[in-house]
């Protein structure tokens, strides 16, 4: 027993610190990809909606290629495409040496993509259950467009779409797993040089998901706080007041 | 020339064109991954989903600690802890006799795909279970119907309405999910996909792959289509 502690301890000797530092990373390229996918969601979403038949080809498009090929697959692409299209820039703009993607930008891209796929879907559904009158009466008070959408319909939006959001992110959490196969350094690929060196993968990968599962509950938890605020303004049906 | 080289053939892409018949049997075995651990999870799932919702106490309890973990952890970590974590207790499965399993990557593979998908299905039909109005099993009792057939004649036909849709978006999740596979040493689409990169350093097969995966996801979109017209054709809502 004390053996698995001295292992999980924080030091040089322990795993306890490099394991924290991996979470760390974890959380950040989570809560790094989530403004750039929620803000490329909802502009597909409105392309969606849009009046314009290529803008719509496109948004549907997009959605469909992003939702339906595997994270890791998506992962490889970018990784390895950018690269290689970078490289040939590179060249030939006439500049020697190598050019290196970095692992976490390229796991923040792709998985930012995927989440706008999915969260375009969700802001699609809170958009359409915002009543046309909500979007005429701020237009008769002489209001802009973008006064219209910043003002009346967003504060709305929030409400509607946050439970969807809500899943979006528990996803997006566990795919951030997948970034340790581009060497980004993870929990998942703390835990997986911890077990190389140390052959305990069942402490290490137990303790890699319980970090996870530690994440995924606090979230939950923020998530149903941040929903009863957007919902104080609604009665809910069979409350006791 | 063999027929799961035409492809590539016609394609004019010769690493497709080398590497598709390995990417045939790839696509095979994801199929059979797939198709096998969400098989298995439709049945462990509706199990489980029962015995939650009307389970003694300490089974509810389990069963929400087991559905918590294994929705509230990357399956990637779940495959891990099952193929190099419980595969490290090596001298436990010889005695009990199931070394067999735990050494093989497929079987693992599939466990850990099984009970993963299991989680996420008992929730879809717990879901679905709790959304028919209590008035039905009421009225089916007062029939003078059997617990067994009131859950079988009467519920399950109007839950399957609800579940079917998330039922659908789960299978689409372990088509992608089972990409893992090549994480394992599996050969899989993915894996006979990285394969055929790490020899050729040719991108295009990844974006061929995308293909063959985005089809498998658009059939089952549209089966799906399908099923659910059947299943509400008495319900006229189109």
């Amino acid at each position: 027993m004390q053996y698995y502690l001295d292992l999980l301890s924080f030091g040089p000797e322990g795993w306890g610190d490099e394991l924290l530092a991996g979470a760390l990373v974890t959380i950040s390229i989570a809560l790094a990809t989530l403004p750039f996918g929620l803000a490329l969601g909802l502009a597909i979403a409105v392309a969606k909606r849009s009046r314009s038949w290529s803008l719509r080809t496109f948004a549907t498009l997009y959605t469909t290629i992003f939702r339906g090929v595997p994270e890791l697959l998506t992962l490889y692409i970018i990784y390895f495409g950018v690269q290689v299209l970078a490289q040939r820039l590179w060249s030939a703009m006439g500049l020697s040496g190598n050019f290196d993607m970095s692992p976490f930008l390229a796991g923040m891209v792709a998985l930012g993509v995927v989440l706008a796929a999915f969260s375009a879907e969700v802001w699609l559904g809170a958009l359409n259950a915002i009543q046309k009158g909500q979007r005429e009466a701020a237009a008769a008070l002489g209001l802009t467009k973008w006064q219209a959408f910043r003002l009346v319909v967003f504060p709305q939006l929030m409400r509607v779409a946050l439970p969807g959001l809500g899943n979006n992110w528990m996803v997006l959490l566990k795919e951030t797993s997948l970034v340790s196969v581009i060497t980004l350094q993870d929990t998942m690929f703390i835990a997986t040089r911890a077990n190389v060196a140390t052959k305990e993968p069942f402490l290490f990968f137990g303790a890699a998901a319980l970090i996870y599962l530690f994440f995924s509950i606090i979230s939950t938890w923020g998530f149903d706080r941040l929903e009863d605020r957007a919902n104080r303004g609604h009665a809910r049906a069979g409350a006791s007041r | 020339m063999t027929w799961c080289e035409y492809p590539g053939a016609w394609m004019g892409l010769e690493v497709f064109q080398n590497y598709g018949c390995r990417m045939a049997s790839g696509l095979g075995l994801t199929l059979q991954l797939v198709a096998i651990s969400f098989g298995l999870g439709i049945a462990i799932g509706l199990t489980l989903a029962v015995l939650r919702l009307r389970g003694p106490k300490p089974v509810r309890m389990i069963l929400h600690g087991y559905m918590t973990f294994f929705r509230g952890t990357p399956l990637l970590v779940q495959l891990f802890l099952i193929y190099y974590g419980l595969g490290s207790f090596r001298p436990f499965w010889q005695e009990v006799g199931l070394w067999w399993f735990f050494r093989d990557p497929l079987y693992c593979c599939l466990l850990a795909f099984t009970i993963n998908t299991a989680a996420y299905q008992a929730e879809i039909f717990r879901g679905a279970l709790q959304s028919l109005p209590y008035g039905q099993a009421e009225a089916a009792r007062a029939l003078g119907m059997r617990p067994f057939a009131i859950f079988l004649k009467v519920e399950m036909p109007q839950a399957m309405i609800v579940a079917l849709r998330p039922l659908g978006n789960e299978l689409i999740v372990m088509i992608k999910a089972s990409a893992l596979a090549s994480l394992v040493t599996l050969f899989d689409l993915m894996g006979a996909t990285r394969l055929a990169f790490a020899r050729s350093f040719d991108l295009s097969i990844y974006l061929v792959a995308a293909l063959i995966y985005l089809a498998l996801v658009e059939i089952i979109r549209r089966v799906w289509d399908g099923l659910e017209t059947r299943l509400t054709r008495h319900l006229a809502l189109r």
